[in-house]
């Protein structure tokens, strides 16, 4: 028996799946064969020891820590934002919503020093904040605050689109059910947009990981206590050590990867467990 | 979705990439023209003097030549060079990274002595800038370590500039000393310890200190102190000149690959010389370089204070043996740089 592959309204599914392998293979698999070319040079025992120095795990951790902390603060402000923007009509939405992707459109080295101006010991927001002993600029939490720069418009515009789907009908259904306000939004709302509210958060994760130019002006770069790993590896190229710095990249690439790994599975862990959205 | 979460990655991988030398340098035009890869600081001073070596060329009635600029690190541009960048000529930050080209093959490996000095025409310092009045009463090398002195200076595993300050350091604590080896380590442990942010480049350093207020004493070459104080205000800082510091010697070499490729080699040497001729001199003293030439240093009285200067070649056997003793992997620098943290 043959296959009858249905005739889809775009023509040419040869074509489009050529150009796409294409288009990836130039873009993304040969600049990583290339990195894994590269990282393969070097002996495994030197992978091993580059990266298990105590520096090298102190800016996986802090990389780590606060790229996982910048998601979580983006998943919360990211899930208002979107409410905000779907369920509210008022003066100034559509430049709210413009705004909302200005760190996807400012040069990262910008936005670093827009912070670190803001958030230094005599800026705007840091001389309010240097009394209550909060410093900002050149300490992790400046880490943690550009890398939520970055990744603020992933959650947004992940959950929005969602969001705005979702049915009046439903909630109106379980008000008149007897739910309250809070037990809506858990059981009728939230099942429905978590897939969503997760990807985001893996994308605001994975942005922030691989984030440098923004975050080095911003934490002061201090061995063990504000370098990121991104920074180490730019500190073996400044060195000539190839091999070593696209070791590191191995392991960065490896752990992330892991990571996002992860998150995906309980993505799909959840959407089992809350079954598929009502409707 | 599972795309989604690579694909960041795979962004990083292709940055890395590019950094790491798979992008190819764009093919030279004809061979009136040459292409100048320097490092960051220079910008001014060479607009002015390829303007200057075009009129010598013109009054000499010698066909037109264009001069190409490209600034960055001084170690990313030797990357690039190293990765096809096609530079008729190289004006560094320091010897080794022009060592590094020269290991490559891309020049040959007695390019210091090809020209005048040691092939650096020009020289800087390294000096202390400090807010106005001079608060702390900084006035040498020793006082940097004290408690509550805050220094500002750039990352030597990131920078070519900071790799100058932290040998100039070393150097002078070695002549406090004696030579005694132990006592420099712990001095350049403690300046260190008394760095509360390390920039990745000596620009971003300046920045830290005077736009951000960060810090007691900013360790700056001389030419970036005097900028600083021209273009934000000599009513806000001062300039410290330290009794001892190190002879910073920024090399200039004709990239021997390449220029033959280009057919360049013979414009690319007179462009050199040059810098070493009257004018040359002046415009580098102009852009607060201390010129070789002892005229065009008398023309500017007071901008070159006198100290005693020490060489990499004279305290550190070279820059590839002070590469590999204080900023390779592991060696002296991340030595002293990790139990500082700890604090």
């Amino acid at each position: 028996m043959t296959i009858r592959r249905a005739r889809g309204i775009l023509p040419g599914f040869g074509l489009s799946l050529g150009t796409t392998l294409l288009y990836l293979t130039i873009l993304v698999l040969v600049p990583l064969a290339g990195v894994a070319l590269r990282g393969a040079t070097s002996q495994w025992e030197e992978i091993w020891q580059a990266s298990t120095s105590a520096r090298t795990l102190a800016s996986f951790r802090l990389s780590f820590t606060a790229s996982l902390a910048a998601g979580a603060a983006n998943a919360a402000a990211g899930l208002l934002i979107a409410w905000v923007l779907v369920r509210y009509r008022f003066a100034g939405r559509s430049a709210l919503d413009a705004l909302v992707d200005v760190p996807f459109a400012l040069p990262t080295a910008v936005a670093g020093l827009a912070l670190t101006a803001v958030y230094s010991a005599d800026g705007w927001l840091g001389r309010w904040l240097a009394p209550l002993g909060i410093k900002v600029a050149y300490t992790p939490v400046g880490v943690w605050l550009a890398m939520t720069f970055v990744g603020l418009p992933f959650v947004v515009r992940t959950v929005q689109p969602v969001l705005a789907e979702i049915d009046a009908h439903l909630e109106e259904a379980a008000a008149v059910l007897g739910a309250g306000r809070l037990q809506s939004f858990l059981r009728v709302i939230l099942p429905t947009i978590v897939p969503a509210l997760l990807t985001g958060f893996t994308l605001a994760v994975a942005r922030a990981l691989g984030e440098y130019g923004s975050i080095v002006f911003i934490s002061g770069n201090l061995p063990m206590r504000t370098e990121i790993a991104p920074l180490l590896i730019v500190a073996r190229l400044e060195q000539y050590d190839y091999a070593g710095a696209t070791a590191l990249a191995l392991v960065l690439l490896l752990t992330s990867f892991a990571l996002l790994l992860a998150i995906n599975l309980f993505q799909r862990w959840s959407v089992r467990r809350l079954g598929p959205s009502p409707g | 979705m599972r795309w989604h979460g690579g694909h960041r990655w795979v962004v990083l991988a292709a940055a890395l990439c590019a950094a790491a030398g798979c992008r190819r340098g764009d093919p030279p035009g004809g061979r009136n023209q040459l292409l100048n890869v320097s490092y960051d600081p220079t910008r001014e001073l060479y607009a002015d003097f390829n303007a200057a070596f075009s009129r010598h060329r013109e009054a000499a009635g010698a066909p037109k030549v264009e001069v190409r600029q490209s600034h960055g690190g001084s170690g990313k541009q030797a990357r690039a060079v190293l990765d096809g960048l096609e530079a008729d000529v190289v004006t560094l930050a320091l010897a080794h990274d022009v060592d590094v080209l020269a290991r490559a093959g891309l020049l040959q490996a007695g390019w210091q002595d090809s020209l005048p000095h040691r092939s650096a025409p020009y020289t800087s310092a390294i000096v202390f800038v400090v807010r106005k009045g001079n608060p702390k009463r900084i006035r040498g090398w020793e006082d940097l370590v004290r408690k509550g002195v805050a220094v500002v200076a750039p990352n030597p595993k990131t920078s070519g500039g900071a790799r100058w300050g932290y040998l100039a350091a070393w150097g002078a604590a070695l002549r406090r000393s004696g030579g005694d080896e132990r006592k420099a380590r712990g001095y350049v442990a403690a300046l260190y310890a008394n760095v509360p942010v390390l920039d990745t480049g000596a620009r971003g350093a300046s920045t830290t200190f005077a736009e951000r207020g960060v810090g007691d004493v900013l360790l700056a070459w001389e030419n970036e102190a005097f900028l600083l104080a021209d273009e934000i205000g000599k009513d806000r800082f001062d300039i410290v000149v330290p009794k001892v510091s190190i002879l910073a010697e920024p090399p200039v070499a004709v990239v021997d690959r390449y220029a033959d490729k280009h057919g360049t080699r013979a414009i690319a040497r007179e462009y050199l010389e040059y810098l070493y001729s009257e004018e040359g001199q002046e415009i580098a003293a102009r852009h607060h370089y201390r010129p070789r030439s002892e005229k065009a240093a008398a023309r500017h009285p007071g901008g070159f204070p006198r100290l005693e200067l020490f060489t990499v070649d004279e305290v550190f056997g070279g820059w590839e043996k002070a590469q590999r003793t204080h900023f390779a992997d592991g060696a002296i620098f991340d030595q002293i740089s990790v139990p500082q943290a700890r604090r």
